[in-house]
């Protein structure tokens, strides 16, 4: 050890060739939750692999495989849903309009705002539309007498579209809260979680695309 | 060049109030700290579990005073009946694996020393942290319950194979509401992991402090990191498979559950299920969680090697890309599990393969281990024996590893004593030695006090032989043929294999007992140690730049810019032989 | 402190090869045509576990020994070659024992499970339920008889769920609850399970398979040696799990005949 090799250099001995400094600021956080909602969707098609796989598996283990009809109320509640996309997308284009710098603090004029609240008032309704159009599927399928437990094909429809329900509703809590926000004082605002909300929103729409298209083909 | 620093907007304001500081934290170290008791608690109940296990095979007709007391049914007058030892077993399978091997090298250190490794002030995600142990803590409740309802905890092994898992109280005692809770708790289980691995992956990628580039996060952090990225994937599955057992146990469908069964003389109301899929979405999620438990150790124990050894590895590099292949490689090799289940046969030789291809990352990573020994001028601390240690068991489990990986080999070892003895050696004992070595190095960090050494290095010599006489002859045992999962032992077969049953039963005595050392130096330590300085061990990574304990926001008011590579140890620098992360000067010297 | 560690890791790595070494604990004799290639597989590996479960645990001990707080006041320096040659070292020792290991292990493995069953084979059914195994023979017009999971009736003997009044077939069928086999002669396993998964465990025949339910499974094996031996449940089945087992009574074909005879009489 020697404190005489040792000159006080102005500069550090490697650069530091990423600033993360801004980590305590909000970009960063944002940046934190942008790459939770993708973790967050990575896991939740992972469980979804899961079941679908689970879905074949039990397809070939057991002659008892039989077909059913699916209710067609499915497709309008499609529509909605894929709907509810457009409308989050609208609503989103209002406050684009408002987009500032990260820098800088935001700010959101009331008729902009104004605009957002309606437009995420019409998603929100659309997907609660959805969750009352799949209820309503459910009891058409109760009506012919298929229950969770009468076979094996009403079983995987009650647990895809009853697991598609419980991760939309995830989705409808967080587009009333980003109603109330904007409702409230703007300030308390985050751009962020609404592109976050969009994003989660949207893979939902998506998920249930697909969802809907193995209950279609293998059921 | 300290460049000045905007204010930083803090992640939650400074805790308040005896709930929000020590229950309801928001605080990722008081959330370690939690996850820690809370390994502690479920490590110290399942030692238990396997002290009257083993009393009871060596033993079956001698009474355990006041056992009656925990359960009248399962152990009247204070003896164990064999349906008791299964759920002994079941119990002390899933509190290991889950509650243990999972919590505390994962959870309980990663919480505490993830964000300060890369020198954020919390996690990303505090209150998902809050939610994650909580969920947590309910699924230990859930699963604690199970041994106060009348049923008893359930007699299926925390593998809880389909059909004998799905069919309820008909099956067997225990598997009525015990099972449910069972499943209950793992579905809770899997969210708060869920949760956690999401926060984790999170906070790594976006959380770092300026210049903290991933190369240059410290090894231990890049095993939680990885480790967090198979969690994700590994309970994601195990949630729906669990699910699903719920339904058919529950709701009377048959996911997993064949026609034709019948039980209890009763024709059993499903059709059409199969249990073979149970046991694919299970060791889908099993063996990545085998590799949940020994990564994290593997990066603590490389993070305590290299300060005690006062140099790098000869490639840290190497060690994270093996970690890495390690973690894609699990995804692979689950149907060992199953290579007599009923498998298609030409399957068992396609996850043969792969399997026995771990082997050579994983063999890297001894030998980089090993070989950075070379030249070193090691520190014989606690903390140093027990990463020691963790090499020696590790080589003792992986090298069994060989034989179960072989389908041939495994038609005569497999169900047998010898996978009992592999696994607790490398997932079981391996790990908690990573842990071991983590609390003897960290512990002055977490709690501001440090752990006796002598008291320390005591525990290690009896732990370190102990575990050896306990595993060691688990393997004779299986190549003899001696069957897991057996109460009693009722033919003349296993007769002159009682005296090794034995030793077996005496060493896991005195090793438990020894434990009581280390709970008794953390009692004692935690309140009359002695005050543990800024960084006693003269370490390198961020950790040493904050008081022990840190304050609730890690680096107070500054922000951390990282200079350096991790581990900047055989170097002139201004302290002594090592270079902290953070320091500005120049690194003079080195390997 | 290290010499210490290092003493005591030879002394554990030494002690724990001495049972291994001295065969002190070894798999009961084999009594099937398969089972040589799965015990050459066994030792083989054993071998090459060995050496590098000593190898690596000596060299652990040295390098403990020799660099544990030094004296020397040497400066800490790294091994001559480096990750490199550790890298390397792995690969082609590891590598190729893997490929060694995979390559000849599927050898054995097939002759378990890809050995095509010959035709004069003699077909036994065997149904593991909780907590026993019953064994069935076609009989004297050599066919099964059809299952009838609902009657079955554990009182009246009617184990396999049997119904000898419609089923002319089922009215020979032999129900034992020992496997009765011929020395030398190929037998055709017909594995069906009752309730829960258990498995078919025959320490001596080097034969382990569980018994999937709702999946009927086949296992051939021919025994060379006369004698009874244990069956094992390894699947864990329930509370009487530990006590689930029969007996593999391997005959000369005479002794075989002798006891087939007797049992047909008494059905």
């Amino acid at each position: 050890m020697s404190t005489a090799t040792y000159t006080p250099v102005g500069i550090p001995a490697v650069k530091a060739p990423r600033d993360l400094s801004l980590a305590k600021s909000r970009s960063a956080a944002d940046g934190a939750s942008r790459s939770g909602i993708w973790v967050g969707i990575f896991a939740i098609t992972m469980s979804f692999a899961a079941f679908t796989s689970a879905l074949f598996v039990r397809e070939g283990a057991a002659g008892d495989w039989t077909h059913l009809t699916l209710p067609s109320i499915l497709y309008a509640n499609t529509a909605a849903l894929l709907l509810s996309s457009l409308t989050l997308e609208r609503s989103r284009r209002s406050l684009a309009a408002q987009t500032l710098s990260r820098a800088t603090p935001q700010y959101i004029t009331s008729a902009a705002a104004h605009n957002a609240i309606i437009w995420l008032g019409v998603t929100l309704a659309l997907g609660l539309l959805f969750i009352v159009g799949q209820c309503q599927a459910w009891r058409e399928l109760a009506a012919q007498g298929l229950f969770l437990a009468t076979n094996a094909n009403s079983s995987f429809f009650y647990v895809f579209t009853g697991m598609h329900i419980l991760h939309l509703l995830g989705g409808v809590a967080a587009l009333a809260y980003m109603i109330g926000q904007l409702v409230g004082s703007h300030s308390a605002f985050r751009r962020a979680r609404f592109e976050n909300t969009a994003i989660y929103w949207h893979f939902m729409g998506i998920l249930w695309v697909y969802l809907l298209f193995v209950l279609r083909t293998r059921l | 060049m300290q460049e000045a620093s905007p204010a930083p907007v803090h992640v939650h304001a400074p805790p308040t109030g005896f709930l929000r500081k020590y229950v309801f934290s928001l605080d990722h170290k008081v959330i370690g700290l939690q996850y820690y008791g809370l390994a502690l608690a479920a490590v110290t109940l399942g030692m238990v579990l396997s002290w009257l296990m083993r009393f009871h095979l060596v033993w079956p007709t001698i009474r355990v005073p006041g056992l009656e007391l925990i359960s009248k049914v399962g152990a009247p007058g204070g003896i164990i009946t064999p349906e008791y030892y299964l759920s002994l077993l079941t119990m002390h399978g899933t509190l290991m694996v889950f509650f243990v091997l999972t919590n505390a090298p994962f959870a309980a250190f990663g919480n505490f020393f993830l964000p300060i490794q890369i020198g954020a002030e919390d996690m990303a995600f505090p209150r998902f942290n809050m939610m994650s142990f909580w969920t947590t803590f309910a699924a230990f409740l859930v699963l604690m319950l199970a041994f106060f309802i009348p049923d008893g905890p359930p007699i299926s092994g925390w593998t809880a194979y389909a059909p004998l898992s799905a069919l309820g109280s008909d099956a067997g005692p225990g598997l009525g509401w015990g099972q449910n809770l069972w499943a209950i708790s793992i579905a809770l289980f899997c969210v708060g992991s869920l949760l956690g691995a999401l926060n984790f992956i999170a906070t790594t990628l976006d959380l770092r402090a300026k210049g903290m580039t991933l190369m240059r996060m410290p090894i231990c952090t890049w095993a939680w990191f990885i480790t967090s990225c198979i969690a994700l994937l590994a309970f994601a599955v195990l949630l729906p498979a669990v699910l699903l057992l719920i339904l058919d146990r529950l709701a009377g469908t048959s996911f997993f559950i064949p026609s034709g069964l019948v039980v209890s003389d009763r024709l059993q109301p499903h059709a059409g299920g199969s249990p073979l899929l149970w046991q694919h979405l299970f060791w889908f999620f099993g063996h990545p969680e085998v590799y949940i438990a020994i990564l994290p150790s593997m990066g603590i124990v490389s993070h305590v090697l290299i300060n005690s050894m006062r140099k790098p590895l000869l490639s840290a590099k190497v060690i994270i890309y093996s970690m890495l292949s390690i973690g894609f490689l699990s995804w692979m090799v689950w149907g060992h599990h199953m290579f007599v289940s009923g498998m298609n046969p030409f399957s068992s030789l396609l996850f043969s393969f792969p399997t026995l291809t771990i082997t050579i990352p994983a063999t890297i990573m001894t030998l980089i281990w090993l070989g950075s020994l070379y030249g070193a001028n090691i520190r014989i601390t606690s903390a140093a024996l027990f990463a020691l240690g963790f090499i020696s068991m590790f080589v003792s489990g992986g090298v069994s590893g060989f034989f179960l990986a072989q389908p041939s080999i495994d038609i005569y070892l497999h169900a047998t004593y010898f996978v009992v003895g592999h696994f607790h050696m490398v997932m079981g004992v391996a790990s908690i030695f990573g842990v071991f070595a983590g609390t003897y190095f960290w512990f002055g960090k977490m709690t501001g006090r440090m752990l006796n050494e002598t008291l320390g290095k005591i525990h290690f010599w009896a732990t370190f032989i102990g575990t050896y006489c306990i595993f060691m002859p688990f393997h004779y045992l299986g190549l003899v043929g001696n069957i897991r999962r057996y109460s009693t032992f009722v033919d003349d077969f296993m007769g002159p294999l009682m005296p090794l049953h034995k030793f077996i039963t005496i060493a896991a005595f005195f090793t438990g007992a020894a434990q009581l050392i280390f709970l008794y130096n953390l009692a004692h330590s935690r309140f009359f140690g002695k005050p543990a300085p800024q960084n006693p061990w003269e370490g390198t990574t961020l950790e040493w730049s904050v008081p022990s304990p840190p304050p609730w926001n890690n680096f107070g008011d500054k922000h951390p810019v990282i200079y350096h590579d991790p581990y900047q140890y055989g170097v002139n620098g201004l302290k002594g032989d090592y270079v902290m992360q953070d320091s500005p000067e120049q690194i003079v010297g080195g390997v | 402190m290290g010499k210490l560690f290092a003493v005591v890791l030879v002394i554990i790595a030494l002690v724990s090869a001495y049972p291994i070494v001295t065969h002190k604990y070894v798999q009961p004799e084999d009594i099937s045509t398969h089972g040589h290639a799965i015990d050459e597989q066994l030792s083989d590996t054993m071998a090459e576990s060995g050496f590098a479960f000593l190898g690596a645990q000596f060299l652990l001990a040295f390098f403990v020994w020799k660099f544990t707080e030094r004296k020397d006041g040497a400066k800490v320096r790294h091994m001559p070659g480096g990750a490199k040659v550790m890298v390397v070292a792995a690969f082609i020792l590891v590598g190729t024992e893997v490929l060694a290991l995979g390559v000849f292990g599927q050898k054995a493995w097939a002759s378990v499970y890809f050995a095509p069953a010959k035709s004069d084979d003699l077909q036994v059914q065997v149904q593991a339920g909780q907590f026993a195994f019953y064994f069935r023979y076609p009989g004297p017009d050599g066919k099964f008889g059809q299952l009838h999971p609902d009657k079955i009736d554990e009182g009246n003997s009617n184990f396999f769920g049997l119904d000898p009044a419609n089923d002319v077939e089922s009215r020979d069928d032999v129900v034992a609850a020992e496997l009765a086999i011929p020395v030398d002669r190929e037998v055709h396993l017909l594995m069906h399970a009752k309730d829960v998964g258990h498995s078919f465990y025959v320490r001596e025949l080097r034969l382990q398979q569980d018994f999937v339910p709702g999946l009927d499974l086949s296992l051939h094996f021919t025994a060379t040696k006369t004698g009874k031996y244990e069956i094992l449940c390894t699947q864990l089945c329930g509370l009487g799990h530990y006590n689930m087992k029969a007996y593999l009574d391997v005959m000369s074909q005479d002794d075989y005949d002798k006891w087939m005879k007797e049992k047909v009489s008494e059905q």
